[in-house]
Formats: C-alpha cells, sequence, structure tokens
C-alpha cells in the first residue's frame, strides 16, 4: 500500500503537469489574440492592489475613513448615483450617534404620502429613510445621461470583479483575497486622463479608462478632481485619496457586516479547531484497539 | 494505534463527556442566529417612533395613527367627556393602574394619568387595540360612551378604562409627548 | 435486518413503545449495531457528511423563507434586507448559498469514492441508481435556488438552461413556455421556482431515506471492495463509524465557516448583486461552478450530427453526460471491486477526476478560440471513460492479488499486530443477497 501511495503521488503531480501545461498554453492562446489599439479582453488593465484596513480575517472598517467616503459620495457620486438599499440609520455603522445620523437624514428631502387629502408631498428624510434617488426612475437617469443610466451604488463594491484567472483563483482562497470591488472602484476612479493607445477609436460621449471593466471606455466623464472635496481632519484632498476612501464607503454600503463576519469567524473556527481536537483525541481512543 | 495503548477508565469517561459538553456547547451556539432572525428586523425596529399632526383636531374628534402596525387613538376630549371621566369612583374601576408608559409603572387610573397630563387633560392618546385579544374598539359607543370591541363586547370608558366585559386591562398608552402645541410624537 | 435485531429495550417504557412502533428499535439496528466494515477510511464520511449538510441547508432555507418574497418587484430587495437588517440574517444567508456549494464539493467526493471503490457494481445497483437521482434532484434544486435572489446570473441563467428545452425538436418551444409560465423568465418562473426550490430538498430527503435502506440491506463497500464475510470484518456502528463520521463533519465544517466568515462570495458570481434586468445580458453567463463541467459539454458540441444540430446535439451531450452514470453499474465489465487491486483503472480515474476539474474550469472560459477544442477532447474522454474504458477494462486488465478477507487485509497492513477484535468491537455481520 505504501508503495502503491507513492506512486499514485508521482502520477498525480505528472498529471497536474499536464493539466496545467493544457491550462497556459489555453491562456496564451488568448493573450495573443490582444492588440493594442483594439483590445478584445477589458479591462485593459488589471487594478493594483491596494491596501485596505479591512482585508485580511482580522481586518476591520477604518471610521474616519468611511466617514471622508461618505463625503466623497454625499458631494459628489450621489449627483447621479442613487444608493437604494442603504437607509440613514444605517449610517451609525460609520460610527456616527444617532443625533448625527439624525441630522444627515434632514438634509434629505424624501417624498411621502398621500396624505388625508389624498397628495403626494416631501418632507425632510428621517433615519428610516432610504437615501433618495437623484432621478425619478431608471429612463430619467438614462435620459439625463446620454442614455447609459448611473448604476445604483449599495452593492457595487460586491457587483463589481475583475476576473481573477488561473492560478490566482486559487491563491485567493488561501490569501482571503476578496477586495476585488474596492481595488477596481480605485482604479476606475484614478484611471481617467490617460492618452489611448494610437488608432484606438473613442465613441462619442465616453471617455477612456483602461481600468473599466466592460470596454475601452465608459460613459461616466472623469468624476473627481484634486481639491473638490474638503475633508475636515485634514486628510490630502488628492484623487487618489479620494477614490481610496469612496471604496472604502462603497464596500461597507455593500457589506455593512463584514466586521461582525470577520469577528464571529474567528470565534467559530477558533471552536471548530478545538472541537476537532477533541473529537480527534474521542476517535483515537474509541479506535485504540481495533487495528483497522 | 496498537493494541499497547493501556485503557483508563477515567481519563477516556473525561474525554467523551468533555467532547460531549463541548459538542453541546456549539450546538446552542448555532441555535442562536436561528431564533434571532425570528426578532423584530432593524427595518422594523427603526419605524418605532412617527410624528402626528393634530392641528385640524376640535375638541370631539379623534384620528387614528400607526404605530408599530398597531392603530393607535389620538382623541381630543370634549369638556364633557372628562368630566365624565373624572367623576369616576377609582373603587369602580375594574383595572385601577394607570397602564400609562409615560407615568410611574403603578400610578393609579385617574384621568389626569390617563391623558396627556396637565395642562393636555384633553388629549387622550392610546394603543386601539383591545386588552382581551387585539382586536380593534369602536370609539363613541358602548355602554360607557368610551370604546367598545365589538369581538367579545369589553366596554372602555371616555378616559379608555375598562368597565365592563373580558378584558383584563385598561388600554395602553404608549410611550409619546408633545413635541410642539400640534404635533405628538409617539415612540 | 430484523431477524438480527440486537435490541432489547431495558425500561417497562422501552418495551411498552417497542410492542407497539418499533422505532427506537429501528434506530438502534440501523444506526448503533449496524455493522460496518472496520477498515472504512475517511472517504467513507461523506454520506455522513452530505445529510449533514442537506440538514443544514433545509434549516438554513426555511428560515429564509421566512424573509423572502417571491415576486420579481421585491426579491432581490428582500434578499438584500436579509442582508442588512434581519438579525443574523448574512449569516444564514451566506450558510445557505455557501452550503450549496459545500454540499456539492461533498456530493462530488462521495461519488468519486463510489467511482474508485466500485461501490456501485452488483449487488449495489440499485443503491447507485437512488444516489444518482437524488443528485439530479440536487442539480435542480440548486439551480432553481440560484434564480431567487433575481440577480443578473440569476435572471440570464435561468434564461439559458431553460432555453435547453428549445432544442428538443417540435414540442421544445411550448415545453419552454410550460416551464416559464410565460414568453420569458417572469414572474410567474419565480413564484415556481420558489415552490419547487421549497419542495425538492423535501422530496431529497426521501430519496436519501430509500438510498439509506438499500445501503443497509446491502452492507457498505470497503477499500479492499471484499464482501464482509466473518464477524472480525466488522465493528458496530456507534462508536466506531459515527466517531469517525463526527471527526470528518468537523473538519468539513471549517472547510464550510472558512468560505461563509472570510470568503462569502468567492463561490458566487458579482453579477448576481445586481438587478435582474431582462433588457441587458452579462458579458459572460456563467453558472455556478458545480455545473461548469457540464456547462463545457454542452458548449462543446459545436458541430451538427447527422440530423441533429449542433443545440440540440450540445443539450443532448450534457444529459447524457448524467445519464451515462445510470448505467455505469452494467458498464464497468471487471470482477474486481476496488481500485485499489485494479492499477489501469486507478489510473484512468485519476485522469477522470483531472478531466472533470479541467471540463469545470474550460465551462468557466469564454467559448472561443482554444478553448473549444481543449472542451472537445475534454469531452470526449469524460464519455469514453464510461462508454469504452470501463467495459474494455474489465476484460484486459490483470488485477492485482485480493487479499482473502477485510481482517486479512488490515492484519497485513499492520504487519501481524493485533491477531483478533478486542471483546464486543464486532458487529453481526450481513447476510448478503
Amino acid at each position: 500500500m505504501v508503495s502503491g501511495g507513492m506512486r499514485m503521488n508521482k502520477m498525480m503531480a505528472s498529471l497536474a503537469v499536464v493539466g496545467l501545461a493544457m491550462g497556459l498554453s489555453g491562456a496564451v492562446a488568448q493573450e495573443a489574440e490582444h492588440s493594442e489599439a483594439e483590445p478584445t479582453h477589458f479591462p485593459i488593465h488589471k487594478p493594483e492592489y491596494e491596501s485596505w484596513s479591512f482585508a485580511g480575517p482580522f481586518g476591520t472598517y477604518d471610521k474616519a475613513q468611511l466617514q471622508r467616503g461618505f463625503k466623497v459620495y454625499r458631494e459628489v457620486c450621489s449627483a447621479c448615483h442613487s444608493m437604494n438599499y442603504v437607509p440613514f440609520r444605517a449610517l451609525e455603522g460609520l460610527g456616527y450617534s444617532e443625533g448625527q445620523v439624525k441630522t444627515i437624514a434632514a438634509e434629505y428631502e424624501v417624498q411621502d404620502g398621500p396624505n388625508a387629502d389624498g397628495d403626494m408631498f416631501t418632507r425632510k428624510a428621517i433615519p428610516s429613510d432610504y437615501f433618495p434617488s437623484p432621478y425619478a426612475n431608471p429612463e430619467a437617469a438614462a435620459a439625463s445621461n446620454n442614455g447609459a443610466a448611473p448604476p445604483d451604488l449599495s452593492l457595487i463594491a460586491k457587483a463589481r470583479a475583475v476576473e481573477r484567472g488561473f492560478p490566482n483563483f486559487v491563491f485567493d482562497i488561501f490569501t482571503q483575497y476578496a477586495e476585488m470591488g474596492p481595488d477596481y472602484i480605485h482604479a476606475l476612479l484614478t484611471g481617467y486622463d490617460q492618452t489611448p493607445p494610437q488608432g484606438m477609436e473613442i465613441a462619442e460621449g465616453t471617455h477612456y479608462n483602461p481600468y473599466f471593466i466592460a470596454g475601452k471606455s465608459l460613459a461616466m466623464p472623469k468624476p473627481l478632481s484634486d481639491g473638490q472635496v474638503t475633508y475636515d481632519d485634514g486628510s490630502p484632498g488628492t484623487v487618489d485619496q479620494y477614490s481610496r476612501d469612496v471604496s472604502a464607503f462603497l464596500m461597507w454600503a455593500a457589506e455593512p457586516h463584514m466586521d461582525d463576519r470577520k469577528r464571529m469567524g474567528f470565534r467559530v473556527i477558533l471552536f471548530l479547531l478545538v472541537m476537532t481536537g477533541l473529537v480527534w483525541a474521542t476517535k483515537r481512543r474509541i479506535w485504540a484497539d481495533v487495528p483497522h | 494505534m496498537s493494541t499497547h495503548d493501556v485503557s483508563e477508565p477515567t481519563r477516556r469517561d473525561f474525554l467523551y463527556v468533555a467532547t460531549g459538553a463541548v459538542g453541546a456547547v456549539g450546538a446552542a451556539g448555532l441555535a442562536w442566529p436561528f431564533i434571532d432572525q425570528m426578532r423584530p428586523d432593524a427595518s422594523t425596529l427603526a419605524l418605532a417612533t412617527v410624528e402626528v399632526d393634530v392641528a385640524t383636531l376640535e375638541p370631539g374628534m379623534s384620528l387614528t395613527a400607526k404605530w408599530r402596525g398597531k392603530p393607535i387613538f389620538i382623541r381630543n376630549r370634549t369638556e364633557k367627556e372628562v368630566e365624565e371621566a373624572k367623576a369616576v369612583q377609582l373603587g369602580d374601576l375594574k383595572d385601577p393602574v394607570a397602564r400609562n408608559a409615560n407615568v410611574p409603572a403603578d400610578a393609579q387610573a385617574t384621568d389626569i394619568d390617563r391623558s396627556a397630563g396637565e395642562g393636555k387633560e384633553n388629549w387622550i392618546v392610546m394603543v386601539g387595540s383591545c386588552t382581551h385579544l387585539g382586536c380593534v374598539p369602536l370609539g363613541q359607543s358602548g355602554d360607557f360612551g368610551g370604546w367598545f370591541c365589538p369581538c367579545h363586547g369589553s366596554h372602555y370608558d371616555t378616559a379608555g378604562r375598562i368597565r365592563k366585559g373580558p378584558a383584563p386591562q385598561n388600554l395602553a398608552v404608549p410611550v409619546f409627548s408633545f413635541i410642539s402645541d400640534t404635533k405628538i410624537r409617539i415612540g | 435486518m430484523g431477524a438480527h435485531s440486537t435490541y432489547s429495550p431495558k425500561t417497562g417504557i422501552g418495551r411498552w413503545v417497542d410492542a407497539r412502533m418499533p422505532l427506537p428499535r429501528l434506530v438502534h439496528d440501523s444506526f448503533v449495531s449496524f455493522p460496518v466494515p472496520r477498515n472504512l477510511n475517511y472517504a467513507y464520511t461523506f454520506g455522513g457528511i452530505l445529510a449533514l449538510m442537506l440538514g443544514a441547508q433545509i434549516l438554513t432555507g426555511v428560515v429564509l423563507a421566512m424573509h423572502y418574497a417571491a415576486d420579481t418587484r421585491f426579491a432581490f430587495q428582500s434578499v438584500e434586507k436579509v442582508m442588512r437588517d434581519v438579525n443574523s440574517g448574512w449569516l444564514l444567508r451566506y450558510l445557505h448559498a455557501n452550503g450549496a456549494s459545500m454540499f456539492f464539493i461533498a456530493v462530488y467526493l462521495h461519488i468519486a469514492r463510489g467511482l474508485y471503490y466500485g461501490s456501485y457494481k452488483q449487488p449495489r445497483e440499485l443503491l447507485w441508481i437512488l444516489g444518482c437521482i437524488i443528485y439530479l434532484l440536487m442539480m435542480a434544486t440548486g439551480f432553481m435556488g440560484y434564480v431567487l435572489p433575481w440577480g443578473q446570473m440569476s435572471f440570464w441563467g435561468a434564461t439559458v438552461i431553460t432555453g435547453f428545452f428549445t432544442a428538443i425538436p417540435l414540442v421544445g418551444e411550448w415545453v419552454q413556455q410550460l416551464l416559464l409560465g410565460g414568453f420569458a423568465v417572469d414572474n410567474p418562473t419565480l413564484n415556481r421556482f420558489f415552490a419547487l426550490h421549497y419542495l425538492l430538498p423535501f422530496m431529497i430527503a426521501g430519496v436519501v431515506v430509500l438510498h439509506i435502506w438499500a445501503l443497509h440491506v446491502v452492507g457498505q463497500t470497503n477499500p479492499t471492495g471484499i464482501e464482509v464475510k466473518s464477524k472480525t470484518d466488522t465493528v458496530a456502528f456507534t462508536p466506531y463509524a459515527t466517531v469517525k463520521d463526527a471527526l470528518g463533519m468537523i473538519v468539513f465544517l471549517i472547510l464550510f465557516s472558512y468560505f461563509v466568515f472570510y470568503l462569502p462570495n468567492y463561490l458566487g458570481h458579482p453579477d448576481n448583486y445586481t438587478i435582474a434586468n431582462p433588457l441587458k445580458t452579462p458579458a459572460h453567463i456563467v453558472p455556478e461552478w458545480y455545473y461548469l463541467p457540464f456547462y463545457a459539454i454542452l458548449r462543446a458540441i459545436t458541430f451538427n450530427i447527422g440530423p441533429i444540430d449542433s443545440k440540440l446535439g450540445g443539450v443532448l451531450a450534457m444529459f447524457g453526460a448524467i445519464a451515462v452514470l445510470f448505467f455505469v453499474p452494467w458498464l464497468d465489465t471487471s470482477r474486481v471491486r476496488s481500485a485499489a487491486y485494479r492499477p489501469w483503472y486507478k489510473l484512468f480515474f485519476w485522469l477522470f477526476a483531472i478531466n472533470a476539474i479541467f471540463l469545470g474550469w474550460l465551462g468557466s472560459r469564454p467559448a472561443e478560440g482554444a478553448y473549444v477544442i481543449m472542451s472537445q477532447l475534454s469531452t470526449l474522454y469524460y464519455f469514453a471513460f464510461f462508454l469504452v474504458i470501463m467495459p474494455l477494462l474489465g476484460l484486459f486488465e490483470t488485477p492485482r492479488k485480493l487479499p482473502g478477507s477485510i481482517t486479512e487485509a488490515v492484519l497485513a497492513k499492520h504487519g501481524g499486530h493485533g491477531a483478533a477484535l478486542p471483546q464486543g468491537a464486532a458487529a453481526a455481520p450481513e447476510h448478503k443477497g
């Protein structure tokens, strides 16, 4: 049995090499089809890995960063992008007090009704309301934006991920890389202002961005510029900083319970390891006298 | 793993008990989310306060607001109704406790402690849910000119106190306050 | 089973119940005194793990249904409400979503173990076929469950999968409309998928009972593939197999927890966090990972075969890839059961396993260029394994010498240590038909 096992291992290894070679040759074949001016696979550049406070098994959100990101969302993004699934009350997760949340909510007008006369009316928002949409409906959003409705941002950090490809998707299991969303948003927001390669056609009304996931250019013009948002905590007012902060905020908006999740995960896995030890010892005891 | 292992009954027992106990703790911990998910969720709890405009309520008029999925009776009582309620002896009451979340739990069911308080005695705010089995009582009806529950015949007086029928308690007064002369916040 | 029952109730109440409805006796005979081969390895714990996962999926599924709204206007929103507002809702949903993947990981390992040790061979054909039925029901359940969140992949996955049926000549269109309740995936589709997604797991549980029943009639196989011959070949299910299964389950739960808590969206698709839009197809429609090998087979048929056009050919190949599993007991002509004694089968088995994983990877690639050719070669091997290699190997392969009995094999492994079983360890052997 032992020698059989070793033979098995060798065989497995050689088979794995064959499989790997087949996979790689496929990847190379795909790569060859790329051309500078007329790329067929997007994004043209993969996003860079940014460092996030919430990455890894013990990662937690940096509340100061989330508040800055929220400010960027409020002053810039929210002009066109809705955030339909996030209620004001959730902002307490950014470290705001109940009173502060009420103040923030009161800065928004929401539609309510009908009242006793059967009319709809607008009133100041309260914490239980959701962020109002900048447009009345998706059709209006599309009409105001050259036919491309700006996507809702509630889940954007989980709804966008650049394909990892082999072998990265295997490594990701062990490195727990799950920040594709924020990395992508940061790359996209900082990826404007680049000159398209010679000969590339950019469609009218779109903007070249080699980090865009679904084409060479997108309808959204460069949204951020240096100094556009004034931070209260003295953080630098650069596009890079804004992009980083708003990406973190959008990750929070998409996954508000991430801190809880990782904290609980640590306890659960610790418990299961202890349990494994105990059951393993019990199993050894039970089987001690039975060769098997 | 061989037959040379000497079994020690005490150690073996301890191991089994420890494994079983830790497993039981784990199972209990696992059960919690399944129970927890049934509690009111964050969006339900967030609706725990509502503000109601009562500017249009003249004496003798009522309105029904909705709070936590239940009707809230808000009535601007007439002087006659207030007088009637004041005249009732506490000894005649089936439930002598105020049942008002805004006053101490052992306060007596006097008219002032059932109403919105000093200077606002004409206002009464109550959960419109019969304390018997939860039907909605009808206003200005029944033997005492207050509320009458058609389901099982409970009669409440003009201060919402149970006077006759199967209901055990006075209609509950929720936490509320006047945030201005014409606006009530419930919850 | 009843004839060998060793159950003897100790209390008066026990005897009273036993005389009227001998459920405790059934449980005792099936899960306590039931004899199992003493040489079962951890590959044999996946049955227990699967039972655990079925239970976990039903439990989390039932509580999620308490919050879910099966209406195209509210479905996506209700899932978000679970994730954001419901107490522990994010945990329950991630458990359910990742639980489906874990369920499939376990079932694939369980099937692989069956193929490796020849568990399907006479007299366990029916046991194997019941397993195939469970697998089919799981696929249907998983597919319909994936539609419920009403994201882009839900919608387009449903569109593509129900589109398979349009390949059927003459009645295809009619069948598709019957399934959808309309001309496209819409509210009626979502409603019926929810109803069926709730129903099918209980049907799975029913077939699982039959699967276990069949198992308990013929007894378990073991890594040697030799039938149980004497009392020393077996041990009692409890505590021997129970504790081993428990260890397998706990270790499996660590893997499960790792994904739930640290990579909850790794096995899902980002497009499913975008609400379904019937007017816009995502760039690449990819099914859940556990269907990918079959998806690759579907797309590998890019050519017409006589009167069968490529579309129908793809669908037939895909369903054929599952249907062929039902015939495995008769396709394998070998007299020897376990791959441990079949050097060539062992080689082809591992090639098959790697090929299946490779097919899965191909299923996630766009259907273009070299991928198509690789898919076709992989598909060819998939079918050749069952239809050519299995029947022929049995005729040409020279198996290694089998040990005389399970006990002999075990003792040989331990170099002669521990001659016999200790008192009370052995259980009554099963009589085979």
